[in-house]
């Protein structure tokens, strides 16, 4: 079939119509229809990642209409990797979060399982389109159901928390819109490839350079660069825990593909690291965005805030790799675009299995989880070690070709912060660890005799089976990172 | 300043709207409101807006419906389409998408506005901050 790029799309939009309608008549209905629209969703990612190894670009004209008039759906290699990332993250977690929605928010069922279908559906229309302003849409569509998401979460601090990240992401989206008039206005197109085609011949011009750090500007703010994150944290943490589990993962790493795509696709290696000459700086700028994170992290008492801190941490690895501006940096910076999706999202998932058991996840309430829930920690303590870079897990082997484009770019203050970074964020675990493990349940819990053997009490078998395929896949890709090296990122960067 | 003058005059438009959108951005950070915060937002959207409305702008030409295509009877008159001669739409047609993008904001904004009173009874920034902070 040639029509799988649509389809990825198409299939969530349609199932979060049929998912609302559903709702009305029977709220039940709505998570079937969800979980088949985002398995044909999922399949038809695979096919397209399949296709485009095998045969080369693809590019789908929607309606038929030639680019640049019509909107080109254009998948390379890069984006059918983030697709399959975002539709697969998305389905496994749409089947671990049946038990927790009905937990935390099961009077709204029916609503939240449409507003996710439209959240996913605007992460991969973000990722699969080839239009700037169509971009702008669906950035716009996934930050508006993610608002709403969050709304949904802490009855206390969700609806402030939310406002506060409407104005932030409007701003972000209205310096990208803007940044789109300024290439508008100079070369009179909207499609990646022919703005690309464009912009080599206007290299001194100041329009350019306007649009270019407008462009910028607004994906930073969107993926929560320090010091644009202020947004991120509460955002997260006081949002539903079935979202919070997906938005953590693929949110920030869809803008980071953005970023990438803007800079690789439309303005171009040369013009980005030849005529401008700001690389040095937005890579210190993602050393601080690392270091901060990590003492941010540092310095909270709650396990989701902390973790959420993390993100901020991950975002500086992911921009300064990409800024390095060699071939190293890039892979390193694409290669953890997917290997920092799954290990946030198998940290979510024990987080969220905590959650579903304990309702609170202060660092004091963990006190003898490891007894208390093995496999969940089991998971944890995987993405933990991802997490800090121990290999053979997949957070290693991106981190690798991050230090390597770093030393071979000289940007040793880079290559120090993801070092020290990785410091803090073992001593921030092993903090985590030494709780659950070697203190005590706290009196009262148990029924008097809190010493002897701990009852196992574990998260629903749905939860615990997504979260160990998850964590093992961590082994599984860091494993075959060499292969996906060789197959996707280096004949991406040719 | 005698260089700064023409320039000024020659593109008031977009001076215009570079004033509109800081007065928007000024809102959103320094209001104490939230309600003038969400006012400032809508601002600072307009003026996005009207820049992308005003770039399709032509000196001296018309809306881009081409009259004599239509009805067939003047065939002898058609003469060859300038594309001077018409405004460019294509700008104007995104910003009704945009437009449909910022009253949805507005509306899930305004949404939340009532939902952050129903909850604090208030929408002044420094008192939620001082609930808050309380408990």
């Amino acid at each position: 079939m040639d029509n799988y790029p649509a389809l990825i799309v198409v299939a969530p939009l349609l199932a979060a119509l049929f998912a609302g309608i559903a709702a009305w008549i029977e709220e039940r209905l709505s998570y079937p229809i969800a979980v088949i629209g985002l398995a044909i969703s999922t399949f038809s990612a695979i096919m397209t990642l399949m296709t485009v190894i095998a045969s080369g670009t693809i590019h789908y004209r929607m309606a038929g209409w030639a680019p640049p008039m019509g909107i080109e759906y254009r998948i390379d290699l890069l984006n059918a990797m983030v697709l399959l990332l975002v539709s697969g993250i998305a389905f496994l977690n749409l089947i671990a979060s049946y038990k927790s929605v009905e937990q935390e928010t099961s009077d709204r069922a029916g609503s939240f399982y449409t507003i996710y279908l439209l959240f996913v559906t605007g992460l991969l229309g973000v990722t699969a389109t080839g239009d700037l302003f169509n971009l702008y849409v669906l950035i716009e569509i996934t930050s508006l159901t993610s608002y709403a998401m969050v709304a949904l979460g802490d009855k206390d601090r969700g609806p402030l928390a939310s406002l506060n990240y409407v104005f932030i992401g409007v701003i972000g989206a209205s310096f990208y819109l803007l940044g789109v008039g300024y290439l508008y206005l100079i070369t009179g197109s909207l499609n990646m490839m022919d703005v690309a085609g464009i912009l080599p011949a206007l290299k001194g011009s100041s329009t350019v350079l306007v649009a270019f750090i407008l462009c910028m500007i607004g994906v930073w703010i969107k993926m929560a660069l320090f010091p644009m994150h202020v947004w991120l944290p509460n955002a997260y943490s006081y949002s539903p825990v079935a979202f919070a589990r997906m938005v953590a993962p693929l949110m920030t790493k869809v803008m980071v593909y953005v970023m990438i795509r803007l800079m690789v696709t439309v303005f171009g290696f040369e013009y980005i690291f030849e005529t401008l000459n700001i690389a040095d700086a937005v890579v210190w700028l993602a050393t601080l965005a690392i270091l901060a994170g990590g003492v941010m992290a540092l310095a909270q008492k709650n396990l989701k805030k902390m973790l959420t801190y993390i993100i901020v941490c991950e975002i500086g690895y992911m921009v300064g790799g990409a800024w390095m501006g060699n071939q190293l940096g890039m892979t390193g910076a694409i290669l953890h675009i997917l290997n920092d999706a799954i290990m946030t999202f198998a940290l979510f998932l024990a987080v969220g299995n905590m959650v579903y058991k304990l309702k609170k996840v202060d660092l004091t309430d963990l006190k003898g989880l490891f007894g208390k829930m093995p496999w969940t920690m089991t998971g944890f303590v995987l993405a933990a070690f991802s997490i800090i870079g121990v290999p053979p897990t997949c957070g290693f082997f991106s981190k690798w070709y991050l230090i390597l484009g770093a030393l071979e770019k000289g940007a040793y203050h880079f290559a120090a912060a993801l070092i020290i970074s990785s410091l803090i964020c073992a001593v921030l675990f092993f903090k985590v660890f030494e709780i659950c493990f070697f203190e005590p349940m706290s009196e009262g819990h148990g029924h008097g005799e809190s010493h002897s053997q701990v009852a196992i009490e574990e998260a629903p078998i749905s939860m615990l089976i997504i979260t160990g395929f998850v964590s093992l896949s961590l082994i599984v890709v860091g494993l075959y990172s060499g292969t996906i090296v060789n197959t996707i990122i280096l004949p991406f960067l040719k | 300043m005698t260089d700064l003058l023409p320039l000024i005059v020659a593109k008031y438009n977009y001076w215009l709207y570079v004033i509109l959108m800081m007065i928007g951005l000024y809102a959103m950070i320094a209001k104490n409101n939230l309600i003038k915060k969400l006012v400032g937002m809508n601002i600072f959207q307009t003026a996005i807006i009207l820049f992308y409305v005003s770039i399709g702008y032509k000196k001296d030409a018309t809306i881009p419906i081409i009259q004599s295509a239509h009805g067939g009877g003047h065939g002898a008159h058609e003469a060859a389409i300038h594309a001077a001669d018409y405004i460019n739409p294509l700008p104007h047609v995104l910003m009704l998408t945009a437009i449909v993008v910022s009253v949805a904001t507005f509306g899930v904004a305004m949404a939340l506005a009532v939902r952050v009173y129903q909850r604090y009874q208030t929408l002044e920034e420094d008192e939620l901050r001082m609930r808050l902070s309380e408990k």
